[in-house]
């Protein structure tokens, strides 16, 4: 038995909302597999949750109309990573979650309840930045949507008002057209392990693939919010695709970046890992964009 | 107060109907009220596999899923592998003539696991299987068996053997 006060399951959108509203201190609940398991350790125990588990119309991923991809909140991790449209404009996101947890995790994990979270470990958060993710969200006035970036307020705390919940992730098509993506995770264990530092990049190279036209890194793990590493991205826009150009590359990062010590690792390993990442990813989003370096 | 929910599901075929207290997880419904202890309480927070169950097709380790979300599902334990005969299944054999088995606590989990790869109807490299076998921890017999006991299954129902 979890130490649960009360649990209000929502049938729908607007149900969770009703019900947001009606109990305020109440958490809600999507997969489960962070709140339940915070219950479990006695860290959230005790509380009213509101369920959105099974509100269907909240997965699935789909094409819309101008071309941006749209992944239901609940849409769980294994689901991203199986979907055709995934696999065939943003295949970096379906690779980025396929190293969350385990196989069972994969499929009870969201990709809402990966970001509303708010840590910067989640393997969906540093894909979503470098993709310029929207992140959709509704309440009892509608809809609002808002860069991922401005999402993430502060380590635990998203932009959620008291009566909206987060319904769609939305990859516009202008941010991943003529992109490759890489991510890298770097943990400890192959499976069900926390990323000690993960980077993601999205490439997109000249026609004649010579020249970096734009380069979007993001990271997870290298401060309190997954985060963009800006200069870097400035550096590198309209430079010649060469090894020396990628060197220097990863070297700008840590103007950038704020990782910390922890448990799981030290600052300097984690600096390390930042630069040694970029690189390598960039070089991958070089190979699969048929550049050579 | 005690908050309860009626919960209508499939186990291993069987439609079923139990009112179940809501902060029971379905491990809990599984063992407590259906008697299905093939689904073993390990760590329960989702990380060593002992509890995994197959909802609709798909594994879910159900220490951490709520009971109350079985509403209208369709959920497979390994009380639902054996014949009617009482013969095993050829993955529970396969499991026995490989020495997979130790303490077998993590067996059941183990084994909905290699349901669920091998019910996909394809084949799997090697390293595809370690990485569909990596949400099960064991502490007896390590896991060179238990992949031993997988590919040998998946080769046969392949017709690769």
């Amino acid at each position: 038995m979890y130490d649960i006060k009360a649990l209000y399951e929502a049938s729908s959108i607007e149900d969770a909302i009703k019900l947001r509203l009606e109990y305020p201190e109440a958490q809600i609940l999507a997969g489960g597999s962070d709140v339940l398991v915070q219950i479990r350790e006695g860290k959230r125990a005790g509380k009213e949750l509101i369920s959105i588990y099974m509100i269907d119309e909240m997965r699935g991923v789909t094409l819309d109309d101008n071309g941006d991809i749209r992944i239901g909140s609940l849409t769980s991790f294994s689901h991203i990573t199986k979907n055709e449209i995934v696999k065939k404009y943003i295949n970096v996101l379906g690779e980025a979650v396929d190293m969350v947890g385990s196989p069972q995790i994969r499929n009870i994990g969201t990709i809402g309840g990966n970001t509303c979270n708010g840590v910067t470990s989640a393997d969906s958060a540093s894909t979503l930045f470098a993709l310029d993710a929207l992140v959709e969200l509704t309440g009892s006035s509608g809809k609002r949507i808002i860069p991922i970036s401005e999402f993430y307020i502060k380590a635990g705390t998203v932009d959620i008002k008291p009566d909206e919940i987060q319904t769609a992730i939305i990859i516009p098509k202008e941010k991943y057209t003529d992109y490759q993506g890489h991510y890298i995770k770097y943990a400890m264990r192959n499976a069900l392990d926390i990323t000690t530092t993960g980077c993601s990049v999205n490439v997109k190279l000249s026609e004649d693939k010579k020249v970096f036209e734009d380069v979007r890194i993001a990271y997870g793990v290298a401060g309190p919010i997954p985060m963009r590493a800006k200069t870097a991205e400035e550096f590198i826009k309209g430079k010649n695709v060469s090894e020396d150009t990628a060197k220097e590359f990863s070297l700008k990062v840590l103007s950038d970046i704020n990782p910390r010590d922890s448990w799981r690792a030290s600052k300097a390993f984690r600096q390390h890992l930042a630069t040694e990442l970029a690189y390598r990813a960039l070089k991958e989003c070089v190979k699969l964009s048929g550049g050579e370096m | 107060m005690a908050q309860y929910k009626l919960v209508r599901c499939t186990i291993n075929g069987k439609k079923v109907e139990q009112m179940v207290d809501v902060r029971a997880s379905l491990t809990d419904m599984l063992r407590n009220d259906y008697r299905m202890t093939s689904v073993k309480k390990g760590c329960e927070v989702g990380e060593c596999g002992a509890c995994n169950v197959l909802i609709d097709g798909e594994c879910f380790n159900s220490c951490i899923y709520l009971a109350v979300w079985a509403e209208g599902k369709h959920i497979r334990t390994l009380e639902g592998l054996m014949s009617e005969d009482g013969e095993l299944s050829d993955i529970q054999q396969a499991f026995i003539d490989e020495a997979a088995v130790q303490c077998g606590f993590c067996t059941p989990g183990v084994i909905m696991s290699a349901v669920e790869i091998l019910e996909s109807g394809r084949d799997y490299t090697d390293d595809e299987l370690r990485k569909l076998l990596s949400g099960h921890l064991c502490r007896c017999t390590g896991y060179e068996n238990i992949l031993r006991a997988v590919r040998k299954t998946l080769d046969k129902r392949l017709g690769k053997v």
